[in-house]
């Protein structure tokens, strides 16, 4: 009986701990070990330990280092827009208005859609809809305006198309939490007198902190490997100079890694990035995580 | 009081109608511009297209046109993403459940291994994963790069730590002795685990299905590594990328398939929507 057990036990596991581990645990382990060498992924070439090589050119790259604070500078400004967004959704509909599950519909269906597909919508927008639509309203500015070809407009594109996609999700991780907030403490707010900045500020945001642990968390880890709708909407340009270099103005941390393996052809400091990039997003995460946790019980 | 609370309301409704319509714009340009041909978008992406029946034509041609292959991607995909949700769900819950209910020290240990899978980007281990495939192929003779089960085992292996999370922290809640008492009556694991446990685990199996079909469903990065760009198998958002990423813009065509792609995941969320709202706050929240 109790051998039974254990063969079941075994037999329970091994689908998913088989794939898991072939997809997961030893291409990390073999990952590390590469981005140690001077491998090219070139079968039968044999590959050679080179030390830390890989990581100290990562160091003096500037387009790494470029790159890096554009996937910073994309990743904060995406967090304020795509909370700020699905927090005005998340306070409308859980409002006294008409047609609140209609709207509510709709705010959440652009996360169906997927980065590739929504990134030729957006770009479709930018070069094609954007300059009529100057026309029609009669501002030449607008007539004339190339945002896929001006590096800042172009990385305010790619955060209003990633806005648009991921508010809707967020919203909803706001509607649960303010459905949550005890509709006798707000009434009881009321009747003391409270207006509404005091009541969102001492019962509702608190109510919600919890909610924003989590959002802030997701969207952090999101914008931070984005790749699809950077791929479909600007391709990692337009090209730009910066400090005397010539850069990549939207691409961000994913798309380098990609192309530093497959457009330039060095896997070895490709997977070295992609080994830098795992440990930045896990600190920043989880120190985020950390750092609302023990802000939650504060208030 | 209750007049100035219902204009408050009618204000209200009026800002969300507008965010609203805002949101849908973006819809009502590929709608629009699908039934339009090459010419009439350069003219004016903006006005109502000349003739409907336009588009018709439109989808027509990207069904059936040779480069794009769509068919066959919206057959691939549909056969990826079924494949994968009903064995990441059955996969994940047995693993889950026999690592709740045999709490030793392995257990533990398989469990952290499974939750330190939830941190590791997919860029992390993407290019030792396509030359790990190739060495399986290299020492066992079997092919798993552009080969659907080459795919649905890379879907399992990324699928497995959040879905197995979920049903880890469901099976905790669920008191032992019904499957105690199966036990007396002479069932067999196996029979316990299909015919009790998972009837009761039917909601997180809802949850698990609904993260996981967005995400495989849309999902380009993973696919265009192990299935390549251009193959035999192909995804929608590969088809998509391979067909719009070209040079030539042919808009009419590309917003066409835009919308072919996402018409149906559209309508099926409207028919389910109570359910996959549920299921995705509530499995953002555990």
């Amino acid at each position: 009986m109790k051998k039974n057990n254990r063969l079941y036990y075994w037999l329970f596991l091994a689908p998913a701990l088989f794939a898991f581990s072939i997809v997961v645990v030893i291409p990390f382990g073999m990952g590390i070990y590469y981005s140690l060498t001077d491998w090219t992924a070139v079968a039968g070439l044999k590959s050679n330990w080179v030390g830390f090589a890989n990581y100290k050119a990562m160091f003096s790259d500037f387009a790494f280092k470029y790159s890096f604070a554009r996937t910073f500078l994309f990743t904060l400004i995406s967090v304020i827009t795509i909370n700020g967004m699905a927090l005005l959704f998340a306070f409308l509909v859980t409002r006294d208005i008409k047609f609140k599950n209609f709207f509510r519909a709709g705010f959440f269906i652009p996360n169906l859609i997927g980065g590739i597909v929504l990134g030729y919508v957006w770009q479709f927008i930018f070069k094609s809809v954007v300059p009529v639509m100057g026309a029609y309203l009669g501002i030449p500015a607008l007539e004339d305006l190339l945002i896929l070809a001006d590096p800042t407009l172009t990385l305010f594109g790619l955060i209003m198309a990633f806005t648009w996609q991921y508010a809707g999700y967020i919203m909803m991780i706001y509607v649960a939490a303010l459905l949550n907030v005890p509709q006798e403490l707000l009434e009881a707010a009321d009747i003391d007198g409270a207006n509404f900045f005091q009541k969102f500020k001492s019962i509702t945001l608190p109510m919600i902190a919890q909610a924003f642990t989590i959002t802030s968390f997701l969207t952090l880890v999101n914008a931070f490997k984005q790749y699809d709708i950077i791929i479909a909407l600007s391709k990692g340009g337009p090209s730009d100079m910066y400090k005397g270099e010539v850069v990549n103005s939207s691409e961000m941390l994913a798309v380098h890694i990609y192309n530093v393996a497959f457009k330039y052809n060095n896997m070895a400091e490709g997977q070295a990035r992609a080994i830098v990039f795992f440990l930045v997003l896990s600190v920043v995460s989880i120190g985020q995580v950390y750092y609302n946790k023990k802000r939650e019980v504060e208030m | 009081m209750g007049n100035k609370k219902k204009i408050v309301g009618i204000i209200l409704t009026i800002i969300t109608l507008i965010l609203f319509l805002l949101t849908m714009f973006p819809f009502f340009i590929v709608v629009i511009n699908s039934a339009k041909a090459s010419l009439e978008i350069i003219m004016d992406p903006l006005k109502m297209p000349d003739h409907w029946s336009q588009l018709w034509t439109n989808i027509k041609t990207i069904w059936t046109k040779p480069t794009v292959k769509y068919a066959s991607s919206v057959l691939s995909s549909t056969i990826i993403t079924l494949s994968s949700l009903l064995t990441i769900s059955v996969f994940s819950a047995m693993a889950a459940w026999v690592l709740v209910r045999n709490k030793t020290k392995t257990s533990t240990v398989i469990f952290m291994l499974f939750l330190s899978g939830l941190i590791i980007p997919f860029q992390v281990v993407m290019f030792p994963l396509v030359s790990f495939f190739r060495v399986i192929h290299e020492v066992t003779g079997i092919h798993m790069l552009r080969t659907y089960h080459g795919i649905i085992i890379a879907y399992i292996g990324f699928g497995a730590p959040l879905a197995i999370f979920m049903f880890h922290g469901f099976i905790k809640s669920i008191p032992k002795e019904l499957e105690e008492a199966a036990t007396i009556d002479g069932c067999s694991k196996p029979q316990i685990f299909f015919k009790i446990v998972m009837p009761i685990l039917k909601p997180i199996f809802v949850t698990v299905i609904i993260l996981n079909a967005i995400w495989i469903w849309n999902d380009f990065l993973l696919p265009s590594l192990i299935l390549g760009v251009g193959q035999d198998i192909q995804t929608i958002p590969i088809a998509i990328q391979n067909f719009a990423g070209s040079f030539v813009k042919k808009w009419d065509l590309i917003m066409t398939a835009v919308l072919m792609a996402a018409a149906p995941v559209i309508v099926l969320f409207l028919f389910l929507q109570k359910h996959i709202i549920k299921g995705m706050v509530s499995g953002s929240i555990k």
